[in-house]
Protein backbone atom coordinates (compact mmCIF):
# COMPACT_ATOMS: atom_id res chain seq x y z
CA UNK A 1 0.00 0.00 0.00
CA UNK A 2 2.43 2.41 0.96
CA UNK A 3 4.98 1.50 -1.53
CA UNK A 4 2.28 1.75 -4.17
CA UNK A 5 1.13 5.12 -2.92
CA UNK A 6 4.83 6.57 -3.71
CA UNK A 7 5.01 5.21 -6.83
CA UNK A 8 1.50 6.36 -7.61
CA UNK A 9 2.71 10.21 -6.62
CA UNK A 10 6.21 10.01 -7.40
CA UNK A 11 5.13 8.60 -11.03
CA UNK A 12 2.18 11.57 -11.26
CA UNK A 13 5.22 14.22 -10.04
CA UNK A 14 7.65 12.73 -12.51
CA UNK A 15 5.33 12.46 -15.57
CA UNK A 16 4.20 16.16 -15.28
CA UNK A 17 7.68 17.35 -14.24
CA UNK A 18 8.88 15.92 -17.05
CA UNK A 19 6.20 17.20 -19.06
CA UNK A 20 6.65 20.57 -17.62
CA UNK A 21 10.09 20.56 -18.67
CA UNK A 22 10.29 19.83 -22.58
CA UNK A 23 7.10 22.51 -22.76
CA UNK A 24 9.02 25.00 -21.03
CA UNK A 25 11.77 24.44 -23.76
CA UNK A 26 9.58 23.64 -26.50
CA UNK A 27 6.89 26.63 -25.91
CA UNK A 28 9.53 28.95 -24.69
CA UNK A 29 9.12 32.65 -26.16
CA UNK A 30 12.27 34.00 -26.94
CA UNK A 31 12.72 36.78 -24.83
CA UNK A 32 15.85 39.68 -25.17
CA UNK A 33 17.57 39.18 -22.33
CA UNK A 34 17.74 42.93 -21.91
CA UNK A 35 14.21 43.21 -21.15
CA UNK A 36 14.01 41.00 -18.46
CA UNK A 37 17.14 42.91 -16.70
CA UNK A 38 14.75 45.86 -18.06
CA UNK A 39 11.97 45.07 -16.13
CA UNK A 40 13.65 44.35 -12.83
CA UNK A 41 15.28 47.40 -12.61
CA UNK A 42 12.08 49.78 -12.93
CA UNK A 43 10.51 50.48 -10.31
CA UNK A 44 7.37 47.74 -11.25
CA UNK A 45 4.56 50.22 -9.66
CA UNK A 46 3.03 50.09 -12.99
CA UNK A 47 2.41 54.17 -12.71
CA UNK A 48 2.54 54.40 -16.64
CA UNK A 49 4.32 58.22 -15.89
CA UNK A 50 6.11 56.79 -19.54
CA UNK A 51 3.36 56.42 -21.37
CA UNK A 52 3.23 53.01 -22.07
CA UNK A 53 0.86 50.48 -20.25
CA UNK A 54 3.01 49.35 -16.86
CA UNK A 55 6.26 48.61 -16.66
CA UNK A 56 6.40 45.58 -18.51
CA UNK A 57 5.28 47.22 -21.43
CA UNK A 58 7.86 50.00 -21.08
CA UNK A 59 10.63 47.54 -21.20
CA UNK A 60 9.22 46.06 -24.27
CA UNK A 61 8.87 49.46 -26.00
CA UNK A 62 12.56 50.11 -25.30
CA UNK A 63 14.20 46.94 -26.61
CA UNK A 64 11.33 46.75 -29.80
CA UNK A 65 10.54 50.40 -30.91
CA UNK A 66 13.76 52.07 -29.46
CA UNK A 67 11.78 54.00 -26.96
CA UNK A 68 13.15 57.55 -25.01
CA UNK A 69 14.98 55.49 -21.77
CA UNK A 70 14.26 58.34 -19.88
CA UNK A 71 10.46 58.71 -19.01
CA UNK A 72 10.55 56.76 -15.96
CA UNK A 73 10.03 59.60 -13.37
CA UNK A 74 8.78 57.41 -11.20
CA UNK A 75 12.44 55.42 -10.66
CA UNK A 76 14.28 58.67 -11.10
CA UNK A 77 17.60 59.68 -12.50
CA UNK A 78 19.05 56.27 -11.28
CA UNK A 79 16.54 54.07 -12.38
CA UNK A 80 17.11 55.89 -15.71
CA UNK A 81 21.09 55.62 -15.43
CA UNK A 82 20.71 51.93 -15.21
CA UNK A 83 18.66 51.77 -17.95
CA UNK A 84 21.12 53.89 -20.21
CA UNK A 85 24.00 51.02 -18.93
CA UNK A 86 22.10 48.02 -19.76
CA UNK A 87 21.03 49.61 -23.28
CA UNK A 88 24.76 51.07 -24.10
CA UNK A 89 22.67 54.43 -24.82
CA UNK A 90 23.19 58.23 -23.73
CA UNK A 91 20.00 58.11 -21.32
CA UNK A 92 19.18 61.31 -19.01
CA UNK A 93 15.86 62.07 -17.32
CA UNK A 94 13.85 64.92 -18.43
CA UNK A 95 13.83 67.25 -15.78
CA UNK A 96 11.76 66.01 -12.36
CA UNK A 97 8.51 67.64 -11.80
CA UNK A 98 6.35 67.29 -9.11
CA UNK A 99 2.20 67.54 -9.10
CA UNK A 100 0.80 70.71 -7.62
CA UNK A 101 -3.08 71.76 -6.22
CA UNK A 102 -3.36 75.24 -8.30
CA UNK A 103 -5.71 76.29 -5.48
CA UNK A 104 -5.46 78.40 -2.48
CA UNK A 105 -9.02 78.27 -1.99
CA UNK A 106 -9.24 79.97 1.60
CA UNK A 107 -12.67 81.20 2.57
CA UNK A 108 -14.00 80.05 -0.95
CA UNK A 109 -17.45 80.90 -1.08
CA UNK A 110 -20.32 77.88 -2.10
CA UNK A 111 -22.69 78.81 -5.49
CA UNK A 112 -25.26 76.13 -3.68
CA UNK A 113 -25.29 73.12 -1.08
CA UNK A 114 -24.27 70.15 -3.05
CA UNK A 115 -25.80 66.63 -1.70
CA UNK A 116 -24.43 64.00 -3.71
CA UNK A 117 -22.39 61.36 -4.91
CA UNK A 118 -18.95 62.20 -2.71
CA UNK A 119 -16.81 62.66 -5.73
CA UNK A 120 -14.96 65.45 -7.13
CA UNK A 121 -16.42 64.28 -10.95
CA UNK A 122 -19.95 63.93 -10.04
CA UNK A 123 -19.85 67.32 -7.70
CA UNK A 124 -18.26 69.18 -10.91
CA UNK A 125 -21.01 68.02 -13.39
CA UNK A 126 -23.68 69.35 -11.60
CA UNK A 127 -23.78 73.03 -13.10
CA UNK A 128 -19.86 73.19 -13.01
CA UNK A 129 -19.20 72.58 -9.74
CA UNK A 130 -20.67 74.04 -5.99
CA UNK A 131 -17.60 76.43 -5.40
CA UNK A 132 -18.24 80.07 -6.53
CA UNK A 133 -14.90 79.84 -8.69
CA UNK A 134 -14.96 77.51 -11.28
CA UNK A 135 -11.67 76.72 -11.40
CA UNK A 136 -11.69 75.94 -7.77
CA UNK A 137 -10.69 72.56 -5.89
CA UNK A 138 -13.63 70.74 -5.17
CA UNK A 139 -11.65 69.43 -2.46
CA UNK A 140 -13.60 65.78 -2.39
CA UNK A 141 -10.78 63.15 -3.31
CA UNK A 142 -10.23 62.48 -6.89
CA UNK A 143 -6.89 62.59 -6.70
CA UNK A 144 -6.35 61.19 -3.50
CA UNK A 145 -8.18 58.08 -4.89
CA UNK A 146 -5.99 58.12 -8.38
CA UNK A 147 -2.25 58.32 -6.52
CA UNK A 148 -0.76 55.45 -6.52
CA UNK A 149 1.92 56.31 -4.38
CA UNK A 150 0.57 57.73 -1.73
CA UNK A 151 1.75 60.99 -2.36
CA UNK A 152 -1.55 63.42 -1.37
CA UNK A 153 -2.14 64.52 2.16
CA UNK A 154 -5.86 65.25 2.43
CA UNK A 155 -8.97 65.87 4.59
CA UNK A 156 -12.17 66.15 3.13
CA UNK A 157 -13.63 68.98 2.03
CA UNK A 158 -10.21 70.73 2.40
CA UNK A 159 -7.83 71.01 -0.68
CA UNK A 160 -5.17 68.10 -0.82
CA UNK A 161 -1.77 69.15 -0.34
CA UNK A 162 1.02 67.09 -2.89
CA UNK A 163 4.08 65.64 -0.75
CA UNK A 164 6.70 66.32 -3.50
CA UNK A 165 9.47 63.67 -1.77
CA UNK A 166 6.88 61.07 -2.81
CA UNK A 167 5.21 62.42 -6.19
CA UNK A 168 6.69 60.78 -9.29
CA UNK A 169 4.88 63.06 -11.84
CA UNK A 170 2.91 60.04 -13.20
CA UNK A 171 0.19 62.30 -13.95
CA UNK A 172 -3.09 60.24 -12.21
CA UNK A 173 -4.06 63.32 -10.51
CA UNK A 174 -3.78 65.17 -13.48
CA UNK A 175 -6.42 62.83 -15.34
CA UNK A 176 -8.57 62.56 -12.04
CA UNK A 177 -8.97 65.83 -11.60
CA UNK A 178 -12.43 67.15 -13.14
CA UNK A 179 -11.34 70.73 -12.74
CA UNK A 180 -8.09 70.40 -13.83
CA UNK A 181 -6.91 71.97 -10.79
CA UNK A 182 -3.35 69.88 -11.01
CA UNK A 183 -0.50 70.71 -12.91
CA UNK A 184 2.72 69.70 -13.29
CA UNK A 185 5.78 72.09 -11.94
CA UNK A 186 9.12 71.64 -12.06
CA UNK A 187 10.64 70.15 -8.86
CA UNK A 188 13.57 72.82 -8.44
CA UNK A 189 10.93 75.76 -8.65
CA UNK A 190 11.14 78.03 -5.50
CA UNK A 191 7.83 80.09 -6.25
CA UNK A 192 4.80 79.17 -7.77
CA UNK A 193 1.11 80.38 -8.49
CA UNK A 194 -1.43 78.87 -6.53
CA UNK A 195 -4.31 79.84 -8.57
CA UNK A 196 -5.46 78.32 -11.84
CA UNK A 197 -8.43 80.89 -12.53
CA UNK A 198 -8.64 82.63 -16.16
CA UNK A 199 -11.48 84.86 -15.29
CA UNK A 200 -10.97 88.37 -15.11
CA UNK A 201 -9.42 90.32 -12.48
CA UNK A 202 -12.46 92.06 -10.70
CA UNK A 203 -14.27 88.92 -10.62
CA UNK A 204 -12.28 86.60 -9.43
CA UNK A 205 -11.61 89.31 -6.84
CA UNK A 206 -15.36 89.39 -5.40
CA UNK A 207 -15.26 85.49 -5.04
CA UNK A 208 -11.76 84.66 -3.88
CA UNK A 209 -9.40 86.00 -1.82
CA UNK A 210 -6.35 84.15 -2.41
CA UNK A 211 -6.84 83.94 -5.98
CA UNK A 212 -4.67 85.84 -8.59
CA UNK A 213 -6.49 89.17 -10.03
CA UNK A 214 -3.75 89.84 -12.42
CA UNK A 215 -2.66 92.87 -11.04
CA UNK A 216 0.67 93.21 -12.45
CA UNK A 217 2.47 93.83 -9.18
CA UNK A 218 4.77 90.71 -9.58
CA UNK A 219 5.84 91.43 -12.93
CA UNK A 220 6.85 94.91 -12.70
CA UNK A 221 8.79 94.22 -9.79
CA UNK A 222 10.41 90.55 -10.84
CA UNK A 223 14.20 91.34 -11.49
CA UNK A 224 14.52 88.81 -13.64
CA UNK A 225 11.52 89.65 -15.76
CA UNK A 226 10.12 85.85 -15.50
CA UNK A 227 6.67 86.80 -14.58
CA UNK A 228 3.91 87.40 -17.47
CA UNK A 229 0.26 87.34 -17.37
CA UNK A 230 -1.26 85.21 -19.51
CA UNK A 231 -5.25 84.92 -19.54
CA UNK A 232 -5.63 86.94 -16.44
CA UNK A 233 -3.39 84.39 -14.64
CA UNK A 234 0.65 85.30 -13.59
CA UNK A 235 2.97 82.79 -14.74
CA UNK A 236 6.39 81.72 -14.16
CA UNK A 237 9.18 81.72 -16.40
CA UNK A 238 10.85 78.64 -14.56
CA UNK A 239 14.30 79.10 -16.67
CA UNK A 240 14.22 82.48 -15.80
CA UNK A 241 12.85 82.61 -12.06
CA UNK A 242 16.27 82.66 -9.56
CA UNK A 243 14.02 82.27 -6.22
CA UNK A 244 14.82 85.50 -5.05
CA UNK A 245 10.90 85.62 -3.48
CA UNK A 246 10.61 89.36 -4.38
CA UNK A 247 6.80 88.40 -6.48
CA UNK A 248 6.23 86.43 -3.04
CA UNK A 249 6.58 89.51 -0.79
CA UNK A 250 4.84 91.97 -3.46
CA UNK A 251 1.50 89.68 -4.32
CA UNK A 252 -1.48 91.61 -3.09
CA UNK A 253 -3.52 88.37 -2.64
CA UNK A 254 -0.82 86.20 -1.46
CA UNK A 255 -1.33 84.04 -4.89
CA UNK A 256 2.40 83.18 -5.25
CA UNK A 257 3.78 81.65 -2.55
CA UNK A 258 7.26 79.83 -1.36
CA UNK A 259 7.40 75.89 -2.19
CA UNK A 260 9.50 73.84 0.18
CA UNK A 261 12.48 74.13 -1.21
CA UNK A 262 12.73 77.55 -0.62
CA UNK A 263 12.31 77.55 3.06
CA UNK A 264 15.00 75.12 3.53
CA UNK A 265 17.35 77.22 1.36
CA UNK A 266 17.87 80.13 3.88
CA UNK A 267 18.46 79.14 7.49
CA UNK A 268 20.93 81.89 8.45
CA UNK A 269 17.94 84.81 7.49
CA UNK A 270 15.56 82.95 9.21
CA UNK A 271 17.41 82.95 12.25
CA UNK A 272 18.48 86.19 12.37
CA UNK A 273 14.97 87.03 12.40
CA UNK A 274 14.44 84.75 14.96
CA UNK A 275 17.15 85.99 17.20
CA UNK A 276 15.53 89.09 17.19
CA UNK A 277 12.26 88.17 18.05
CA UNK A 278 13.27 86.57 21.10
CA UNK A 279 15.70 89.35 21.73
CA UNK A 280 13.19 91.75 21.61
CA UNK A 281 10.86 89.07 23.65
CA UNK A 282 13.42 89.39 26.70
CA UNK A 283 13.45 93.17 26.60
CA UNK A 284 10.14 93.53 27.35
CA UNK A 285 9.94 91.48 29.98
CA UNK B 1 -27.05 9.53 -11.49
CA UNK B 2 -26.74 8.06 -14.79
CA UNK B 3 -30.47 8.17 -15.37
CA UNK B 4 -30.16 12.17 -15.70
CA UNK B 5 -29.54 13.61 -19.02
CA UNK B 6 -26.97 15.73 -19.79
CA UNK B 7 -28.67 18.53 -20.36
CA UNK B 8 -30.30 18.19 -16.65
CA UNK B 9 -26.67 17.41 -15.33
CA UNK B 10 -25.56 20.97 -17.45
CA UNK B 11 -28.26 22.91 -15.93
CA UNK B 12 -28.10 21.57 -12.51
CA UNK B 13 -24.23 22.53 -12.31
CA UNK B 14 -24.77 25.83 -13.51
CA UNK B 15 -27.82 26.93 -11.92
CA UNK B 16 -29.19 24.63 -9.34
CA UNK B 17 -26.30 24.03 -7.49
CA UNK B 18 -24.53 27.22 -8.29
CA UNK B 19 -20.67 26.48 -7.17
CA UNK B 20 -20.18 29.91 -5.50
CA UNK B 21 -24.19 30.82 -4.30
CA UNK B 22 -25.33 27.73 -3.52
CA UNK B 23 -22.39 25.68 -2.46
CA UNK B 24 -19.85 28.55 -1.25
CA UNK B 25 -17.11 27.60 -3.42
CA UNK B 26 -14.36 29.87 -4.51
CA UNK B 27 -15.63 32.40 -2.74
CA UNK B 28 -12.19 34.05 -3.04
CA UNK B 29 -11.78 35.26 -6.27
CA UNK B 30 -15.60 35.76 -6.30
CA UNK B 31 -15.06 38.80 -4.25
CA UNK B 32 -11.70 39.25 -5.18
CA UNK B 33 -11.36 40.19 -8.67
CA UNK B 34 -15.14 41.16 -8.96
CA UNK B 35 -14.53 44.88 -8.47
CA UNK B 36 -14.05 45.17 -12.71
CA UNK B 37 -16.38 43.73 -15.25
CA UNK B 38 -13.28 43.45 -17.35
CA UNK B 39 -11.03 41.39 -14.64
CA UNK B 40 -13.82 39.73 -13.87
CA UNK B 41 -14.50 38.23 -17.09
CA UNK B 42 -10.48 37.61 -17.42
CA UNK B 43 -10.87 35.83 -14.63
CA UNK B 44 -14.35 33.86 -15.54
CA UNK B 45 -13.10 32.91 -19.12
CA UNK B 46 -9.48 31.56 -17.02
CA UNK B 47 -11.88 29.39 -14.60
CA UNK B 48 -13.72 27.85 -17.92
CA UNK B 49 -10.41 26.73 -19.07
CA UNK B 50 -8.84 25.36 -16.62
CA UNK B 51 -11.38 23.73 -14.66
CA UNK B 52 -12.89 21.61 -18.06
CA UNK B 53 -9.56 20.97 -19.24
CA UNK B 54 -8.23 19.46 -15.30
CA UNK B 55 -11.75 17.69 -14.57
CA UNK B 56 -10.78 16.00 -17.55
CA UNK B 57 -7.33 15.01 -16.44
CA UNK B 58 -8.36 14.17 -13.05
CA UNK B 59 -11.51 11.79 -14.27
CA UNK B 60 -9.09 9.94 -16.17
CA UNK B 61 -5.94 9.30 -13.10
CA UNK B 62 -8.91 8.90 -10.83
CA UNK B 63 -10.85 6.04 -12.66
CA UNK B 64 -7.74 4.45 -14.43
CA UNK B 65 -5.13 4.89 -11.34
CA UNK B 66 -6.44 5.96 -8.22
CA UNK B 67 -9.73 3.46 -8.39
CA UNK B 68 -7.62 -0.09 -9.66
CA UNK B 69 -4.79 0.94 -7.25
CA UNK B 70 -7.08 1.31 -4.42
CA UNK B 71 -5.42 4.43 -3.54
CA UNK B 72 -8.73 6.76 -3.23
CA UNK B 73 -7.81 8.06 -0.29
CA UNK B 74 -4.63 10.46 -2.22
CA UNK B 75 -7.62 12.25 -4.41
CA UNK B 76 -6.62 15.54 -2.70
CA UNK B 77 -2.89 15.51 -2.86
CA UNK B 78 -3.24 14.09 -6.45
CA UNK B 79 -5.45 16.57 -7.96
CA UNK B 80 -3.82 19.36 -6.62
CA UNK B 81 -0.79 18.68 -8.20
CA UNK B 82 -2.55 17.81 -11.24
CA UNK B 83 -4.67 21.32 -11.13
CA UNK B 84 -0.58 23.50 -10.52
CA UNK B 85 0.94 21.62 -13.43
CA UNK B 86 -1.74 22.10 -15.62
CA UNK B 87 -2.25 25.44 -14.80
CA UNK B 88 1.39 25.63 -15.67
CA UNK B 89 1.21 23.82 -18.57
CA UNK B 90 -1.21 26.12 -20.01
CA UNK B 91 0.15 29.43 -19.34
CA UNK B 92 3.17 27.82 -21.02
CA UNK B 93 1.08 27.04 -24.21
CA UNK B 94 -0.80 30.14 -23.95
CA UNK B 95 2.31 32.50 -23.52
CA UNK B 96 3.69 30.66 -26.99
CA UNK B 97 0.12 30.44 -28.96
CA UNK B 98 -2.44 32.38 -28.20
CA UNK B 99 -0.44 35.52 -26.65
CA UNK B 100 -3.58 37.97 -26.91
CA UNK B 101 -5.61 35.72 -24.58
CA UNK B 102 -2.20 35.23 -22.76
CA UNK B 103 -1.78 38.53 -21.86
CA UNK B 104 -6.01 39.02 -20.70
CA UNK B 105 -5.62 36.37 -18.85
CA UNK B 106 -2.00 36.98 -17.58
CA UNK B 107 -2.53 37.88 -13.80
CA UNK B 108 -5.42 35.52 -13.50
CA UNK B 109 -4.11 32.04 -14.64
CA UNK B 110 -1.37 31.76 -11.37
CA UNK B 111 -4.19 32.24 -9.19
CA UNK B 112 -6.09 29.25 -10.18
CA UNK B 113 -4.03 27.22 -8.92
CA UNK B 114 -5.26 27.96 -5.50
CA UNK B 115 -8.76 28.05 -6.65
CA UNK B 116 -11.06 25.72 -4.60
CA UNK B 117 -13.63 25.67 -7.07
CA UNK B 118 -11.82 23.86 -9.84
CA UNK B 119 -10.51 20.95 -6.88
CA UNK B 120 -14.43 20.93 -5.85
CA UNK B 121 -15.25 20.43 -9.68
CA UNK B 122 -13.14 16.99 -9.68
CA UNK B 123 -14.45 15.67 -6.11
CA UNK B 124 -17.99 16.05 -7.25
CA UNK B 125 -17.91 14.64 -10.38
CA UNK B 126 -15.63 11.41 -8.58
CA UNK B 127 -18.72 12.26 -5.66
CA UNK B 128 -21.60 11.83 -8.58
CA UNK B 129 -19.53 8.99 -10.18
CA UNK B 130 -19.82 10.64 -13.70
CA UNK B 131 -18.63 9.14 -16.64
CA UNK B 132 -16.16 10.84 -18.78
CA UNK B 133 -18.68 12.34 -21.03
CA UNK B 134 -20.93 13.75 -17.83
CA UNK B 135 -17.93 14.73 -15.98
CA UNK B 136 -16.47 16.87 -18.64
CA UNK B 137 -19.83 18.75 -18.93
CA UNK B 138 -20.61 18.85 -15.48
CA UNK B 139 -17.01 20.74 -15.56
CA UNK B 140 -18.62 23.06 -18.29
CA UNK B 141 -21.94 23.65 -16.29
CA UNK B 142 -20.12 24.51 -13.04
CA UNK B 143 -17.72 27.01 -14.84
CA UNK B 144 -20.11 28.92 -16.81
CA UNK B 145 -21.95 28.73 -13.55
CA UNK B 146 -19.27 30.99 -11.87
CA UNK B 147 -18.47 33.25 -14.84
CA UNK B 148 -22.61 34.18 -14.89
CA UNK B 149 -22.36 34.71 -11.54
CA UNK B 150 -19.32 36.23 -11.18
CA UNK B 151 -20.57 38.57 -14.22
CA UNK B 152 -23.52 39.59 -12.58
CA UNK B 153 -21.81 40.23 -9.56
CA UNK B 154 -19.23 42.74 -10.96
CA UNK B 155 -21.96 44.65 -12.63
CA UNK B 156 -23.84 45.31 -9.49
CA UNK B 157 -20.34 45.89 -7.47
CA UNK B 158 -19.62 48.53 -10.11
CA UNK B 159 -23.20 50.70 -9.61
CA UNK B 160 -21.99 50.02 -5.40
CA UNK B 161 -19.30 51.74 -6.17
CA UNK B 162 -21.15 55.47 -6.98
CA UNK B 163 -24.08 54.42 -4.71
CA UNK B 164 -24.67 56.25 -1.34
CA UNK B 165 -23.66 53.20 0.73
CA UNK B 166 -23.24 54.08 4.85
CA UNK B 167 -20.10 54.14 5.95
CA UNK B 168 -20.38 51.23 8.13
CA UNK B 169 -20.82 48.93 5.29
CA UNK B 170 -18.61 50.42 2.41
CA UNK B 171 -16.58 48.54 0.99
CA UNK B 172 -16.75 44.53 1.36
CA UNK B 173 -19.90 44.48 3.90
CA UNK B 174 -22.02 45.93 1.13
CA UNK B 175 -20.55 43.01 -1.34
CA UNK B 176 -21.47 40.33 1.33
CA UNK B 177 -24.74 41.21 2.06
CA UNK B 178 -25.16 41.76 -1.91
CA UNK B 179 -23.94 38.07 -2.24
CA UNK B 180 -26.12 36.91 0.36
CA UNK B 181 -29.18 38.43 -1.41
CA UNK B 182 -28.17 37.14 -4.84
CA UNK B 183 -27.25 33.28 -3.09
CA UNK B 184 -31.05 34.03 -1.77
CA UNK B 185 -32.35 34.72 -5.59
CA UNK B 186 -30.25 31.11 -6.45
CA UNK B 187 -32.31 29.18 -3.72
CA UNK B 188 -35.20 29.43 -5.60
CA UNK B 189 -33.81 27.14 -7.91
CA UNK B 190 -33.45 24.30 -5.48
CA UNK B 191 -34.84 20.84 -6.12
CA UNK B 192 -35.42 21.26 -9.94
CA UNK B 193 -33.38 18.23 -12.05
CA UNK B 194 -33.06 16.56 -8.39
CA UNK B 195 -29.62 16.91 -9.01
Amino acid sequence: MILNTVILLGGIGLVFGFILAVAAKKFAVPVDPRQEHLLRILPGANCGACGFPGCSGYAEAMIKEGADPGLCTAGGTETVEKIGEILGREASLRERRVARVLCGGRDCEQKFNYVGINECYAASSVAGGFKSCRYACLGLGDCVKACNFDAIRWEPGKIPEIIPQKCTACGKCIEACPVNVIKLIPEKAEVYVKCGSHDKGPSVKKICKAGCFACRICVKFCPEKAITIEENLAVIDYSRCNGCGICVKKCPSKTIIYTEKHSSKEPEERSKKKKNAESQATNHS
Amino acid sequence: MNEISLFGIFLSAMIVNNIVLIRFIGLCPFFGVSGRMESAIGMGMAVIFVMTVSSAVTWVIYNYLLVPMGLEFLKIVTFILVIASLVQLEELFMKKYIPNLYKSLGIYLPLITTNCAILAASFLHVDYSFSFIQALVYAIGVSLGFIVVIILFAGIRERLDTAPVPKALAGYPIAFFTAALMSLAFLGFKGLFGL
